[in-house]
């Protein structure tokens, strides 16, 4: 049984790698040069420097843990090509070298997500768990995001669930523990750090007080020693403030470029549309010194009539919005539940987080993949939401080259999810309804065939509000590729985008209430 | 797999009969779509590499001479397209294949012409390189490919399914997933660019049309594919032995053959009507379409000639006219005994092998072969994989593998590998019992064997890559691997021919006990 599961695991992860090696000569962002530039930096200077130098506009920005993987990464590079790591020289370097090593560190380190799927799903049941390899090692949007976007999330995502995978096999520690390596190594994660604070003390720390307490001490040294090691370092060298500023860099305003579809798009259409009708009722508006679509935002307030928001309001609204399932979590840790709350910690982060990019929805849609497999109406949930959030990443990618391929990923992964759940579900209610039918041996023939019918119809995996919400995204893209060059031109060239997030922010906001009307009433 | 062992097995957890085309228990159609999609995406990314002859004038490569085609076609009438003047200078990339590719190169450069026309433009696109220009060409052999060789793909699928009746759903999606992602033909489409997707569909629709016994459909079919490229020829005598031994055992064997050679001859009027207004047009462009001055063998193709020149030097000791005399003499003796196999006793299966017996026969033995002409050899191999998937496995490899220096030359390593890789997985794929039996490798010496040839090609994979050949034998690396695939090739053409004709001697026991 054991081979059988590792076999699985080693296809599915190789037709994935298959699929990464063909996506080496696609577009990359400028992520790659960051973390070309990354390479060079924690290998040619000392540590003390790693976080004030200034070569590059692209500093380094991520906490100390990743810094170390960097550098680890660059001893390697050093040897394949010393220009990758020269910190002059190698600006912006684009030989084929520097391509391969970099994408290929990408594919390697994706082996952490594949240990942490390996964990997650080694006690399912067939079908479980191939539908979470599916989910997961297919997913559409890793594909984007790190292999041609150019970015390390599978890798991080993978410590992502292995903790998660320690949590649900009651090894809390263990959980605790690959947590805090994982806020060490990307600090966007630390969304979910209430949930596990919450979980891990109620959960762990239960059973009597000096228990407890104990307990909670030995949580305390795992996850301290994780930051010592992380940040020890640092604070020895007196760069402990640099560090926290580089990583926290608030000056960088509400959104991003690119609007990530969440709540604060709404807050910015609802403020347009009030000065609107106000300049129209003759009120005198003044029109905002900095705008959202004009990129990075100064000190001014970017809003016309509503209040400004800042880091705080984002930060209260964010900790309001997961209060629901903290307080669940306080009140019956269960350990079936954490992985659905630590995803929707994700969502609510997402949603009210300040400066959000529209990469992170992947914190909650990989997690969630591995609620979709529990239940049909999680699957439906997940199918609607997993489209949503790849399609919000298609802006990632502008040029014609991808076009077809993140159309044909995404396609891909909708069928695949689409043909997996209606196979697996529509026989599980045909169990069940045959099973029914039995009890009810009396019935007659006629009316076990109309059972068995409605067994056959009744698994829909997305009604027909979902469906017709999906076919909107389809006219989006209409609008975005054909449409509007040739009914508008070149004018009002942010209007694509900008329907791109408010239509996919809509969907991720039915995703946030869906979450939060499950947690409320089953956990 | 599942949903045939009825409702008692819905429990989670039963693994034994695990399979990883559970997905697909629902029907053939979500399958087979799921399975199109990820092929195209395949050809998709495999088409972001660089074509032949990219940024490498004067000549260039393919791309350039079918993106001449077009421009050729669009700007010049019809009647002067195989002809030398002053806008079409045959020396340069002169048209060289039957009309229809002439007519597929005119419906694609109007397709240019509309989004990019200086990529179309006469005279001044000569050469022309951007990278619109190399998306549109991509993106007009993916839609030849779509329409053409994935439908008549899903086609033959169905009906193979259909005629079988004792295989399961999975292994119908395994077969399609193995002809859909032959990591050759891939390669050579849409990396190195050509068009073998539309001559290749074209006779896979035929003989899903013989199949289906729709002969008629076929006989047009078939004659499409032959003036699409004039390689298709290879097929032509297990076309011709089929067809005509089903003939024979029809009621009325005359009117039989007069109806299909009536839709051939019309088939091919229709497609050469542009140059039937004089004898002196057709042999102008039938003298295009033989390139005999080219010698026998190029390069270093995998086929007999080329290899036994190592120790006959052909090309010195006789005349191209003799050596044409030998070439057809020895190819029509190796193709005759599955001509006559397929004339004596028509079937299906035989059929297959028959096609894979004539077109090695051609790749082996005739004139001027190129190494991408293993691709027709490959196309009956991989309709029969679900009987002979170890052979379709080994052919593929090494047919992928005698391909090796050309697509190194086009700097497709990368996804030479990824592709390569991938056809094992999916070949490996854990499916239903019934083909995993079949496909398990063999024991004992065969194995030694395999595992040995295995590791040498490995070997010459690096050694090709890494070192550079002696001063004094530049071509030695290409040689080994001529060598290597030629010895293989060999052995399994020789064991088609044998399996071909043991399917005669099976099937006429089989008759003969029903007689009694």
């Amino acid at each position: 049984m054991e081979r059988v599961r590792l076999v699985d695991l080693f296809w599915f992860a190789g037709i994935a790698t298959c699929i990464k090696l063909l996506l080496i000569p696609s577009y990359r962002s400028t992520d790659f040069e960051v973390h070309r530039h990354w390479l060079a930096l924690t290998s040619s200077l000392p540590l003390s420097h790693w976080y004030s130098d200034e070569t590059s506009p692209w500093t380094l920005d991520y906490p100390p843990l990743f810094a170390y993987f960097e550098q680890f990464l660059s001893f390697f590079a050093h040897f394949i090509d010393p220009k990758i790591v020269d910190l002059h020289e190698g600006l912006n370097y684009t030989a084929d070298s520097v391509i391969y090593f970099q994408r290929l560190s990408v594919i390697v380190s994706d082996l952490c997500l594949y240990y942490g799927v390996y964990r997650l799903s080694r006690n399912l049941g067939f079908w479980r768990r191939k539908m979470l390899l599916v989910l997961i090692l297919w997913s559409p949007a890793l594909f984007i995001v790190d292999h041609m976007h150019f970015q390390y999330n599978g890798f991080l995502l993978g410590v992502l669930l292995i903790s998660l995978s320690f949590l649900e096999e009651e090894k809390d520690l263990m959980g605790g523990f690959v947590f805090a390596i994982l806020l060490c190594s990307k600090h966007l994660f630390a969304v979910a750090a209430p949930v596990y604070f919450v979980y891990l003390l109620r959960h762990y720390c239960g059973g009597g007080f000096v228990k407890g307490c104990g307990r909670f001490l030995m949580m305390g040294v795992a996850v301290g020693m994780v930051f010592i090691v992380a940040f020890g370092p640092f604070l020895y060298y007196g760069q402990i403030q640099q560090v926290i500023s580089r990583m926290f860099p608030f000056g960088r305003g509400l959104c991003h470029a690119y609007w990530a579809p969440n709540f604060w798009v709404f807050y910015i259409i609802l403020d347009k549309v009030i000065a609107f009708m106000l300049r129209k009722l003759g009120f005198n508006i003044k029109a905002p010194l900095a705008s959202f679509t004009g990129g990075l935002v100064g000190d001014s307030s970017p809003f016309a009539v509503l209040p400004q928001v800042t880091p705080l309001v984002t930060a209260i609204s964010v900790v309001v919005a997961m209060s629901p399932c903290l307080i669940k979590a306080w009140k019956e840790p269960r350990r079936e539940h954490i992985t659905r709350w630590i995803a929707y910690a994700y969502t609510c982060g997402f949603l009210f987080g300040w400066h959000v990019h529209e990469k992170a929805s992947l914190h909650f849609v990989i997690p969630l993949a591995v609620v979709a497999v529990q239940s049909m109406e999680d699957a439906q949930h997940f199918f609607l939401l997993s489209i949503v959030s790849c399609y919000s990443m298609f802006p990632l990618l502008f040029e014609a080259k991808e076009y077809p391929i993140k159309v044909l990923l995404l396609l891909l992964h909708s069928l695949l999810m689409w043909a997996g759940f209606t196979s697996h579900f529509s026989k599980v209610k045909a169990s069940k309804t045959s099973v029914l039918t039995r009890k009810q041996g009396e019935i007659k023939e006629s009316r076990q065939g109309k059972y068995s019918d409605t067994a056959k119809e009744g698994v829909v995996v997305v009604g027909w509000v979902g469906m017709s919400y999906l076919l909107g995204l389809l006219v989006v893209e209409l609008w975005g590729v054909i449409l509007q060059p040739y009914i508008l031109g070149d004018s009002l060239p942010f209007l694509p985008l900008m329907l791109v997030s408010i239509y996919c922010s809509l969907g991720i906001m039915y995703s946030w209430l869906w979450q939060v009307k499950w947690i409320i009433k089953y956990t | 797999m599942k949903k045939r062992r009825g409702k008692t097995d819905i429990k989670e957890g039963d693994g034994e009969d695990d399979d990883v085309w559970w997905l697909f228990q629902r029907g053939r159609f979500s399958s087979f779509l799921c399975i199109s999609v990820f092929a195209l995406l395949v050809r998709v990314l495999v088409s972001m590499n660089p074509y032949s002859g990219a940024g490498d004038p004067p000549k260039y490569g393919d791309y350039e001479a079918q993106r001449h085609w077009m421009e050729i076609t669009l700007n010049t009438p019809v009647r002067e397209w195989y002809r030398n003047t002053t806008s079409n200078n045959l020396s340069y990339w002169g048209l060289d294949y039957p009309p229809l590719t002439a007519y597929q190169s005119y419906a694609h450069s109007l397709f240019l012409d509309f989004f990019h026309p200086d990529s179309v433009a006469l005279f001044t696109s000569r050469g022309h390189e951007s990278s619109l220009g190399k998306l549109l060409m991509r993106l007009t052999v993916l839609s030849s490919d779509i329409l053409i060789f994935f439908s008549a793909a899903i086609y033959f699928v169905i009906l193979n399914y259909s005629n079988r009746g004792g295989s399961s759903k999975e292994d119908m999606a395994w077969n399609l997933a193995m002809i859909l992602l032959n990591p050759c033909l891939i390669l050579i489409d849409h990396g190195h660019f050509q068009y073998n997707c539309i001559s290749l569909g074209l006779t896979l629709g035929a003989v899903a049309a013989i199949f289906s016994k729709h002969e008629l459909v076929a006989c047009a079919l078939f004659s499409l594919a032959l003036n699409h490229k004039q390689m298709s020829l290879y097929f032509a005598p297990a076309f011709f032995g089929h067809l005509l031994g089903k003939c024979l055992r029809h009621q009325n064997p005359f009117l039989r053959v007069t109806k299909l050679g009536l839709v051939v001859i019309g088939t091919f009027l229709l497609i050469w009507w542009p140059y039937l207004y004089s004898v002196n047009s057709v042999l102008e462009v039938l003298s295009r379409l033989a390139p005999f001055e080219r010698g026998i063998y190029e390069d270093y193709v995998a086929n007999f000639w080329c290899t036994s020149s190592i120790l006959i030097k052909w090309k010195r000791l006789f005349t191209t006219q003799s050596l044409k005399l030998f070439s057809f003499v020895a190819t029509m003796v190796a193709l005759l005994p599955s001509m006559v196999q397929q004339i004596k006793a028509p079937s299906d299966k035989g059929f297959l092998y028959a096609m894979l017996n004539s077109s090695f026969s051609f790749y082996l033995f005739s004139f001027q072969v190129h190494e991408k002409s293993i691709l027709l050899p490959l196309l009956p191999a991989s309709l029969l994989v679900l009987e002979e998937p170890l052979l379709f496995k080994w052919l593929t490899y090494f047919g992928l593998f005698s391909m090796f220096p050309l697509l190194c030359r086009d700097q497709l390593i990368l996804p030479y590998i990824a592709l390569l890789l991938l056809f094992v997985l999916i070949y490996h794929s854990p499916t239903a019992k019934l083909v995993s039996r079949h496909r398990d490798i063999p024991g004992g010496w065969k194995a030694l064997i395999m595992a040995f040839l295995l590791l040498c090609t490995s070997i010459i994979h690096v050694i090709y890559l890494v070192l550079k050949p002696p001063n004094k034998y530049p071509y030695l690396f290409e040689a080994m691997i001529m060598l290597l695939c030629c010895s293989q090739f060999v052995v399994l053409v020789a064991y088609t021919n044998i399996k071909q004709w043991k399917l005669n001697i099976s099937t006429g026991i089989e008759n003969e006990k029903k007689v009694q």
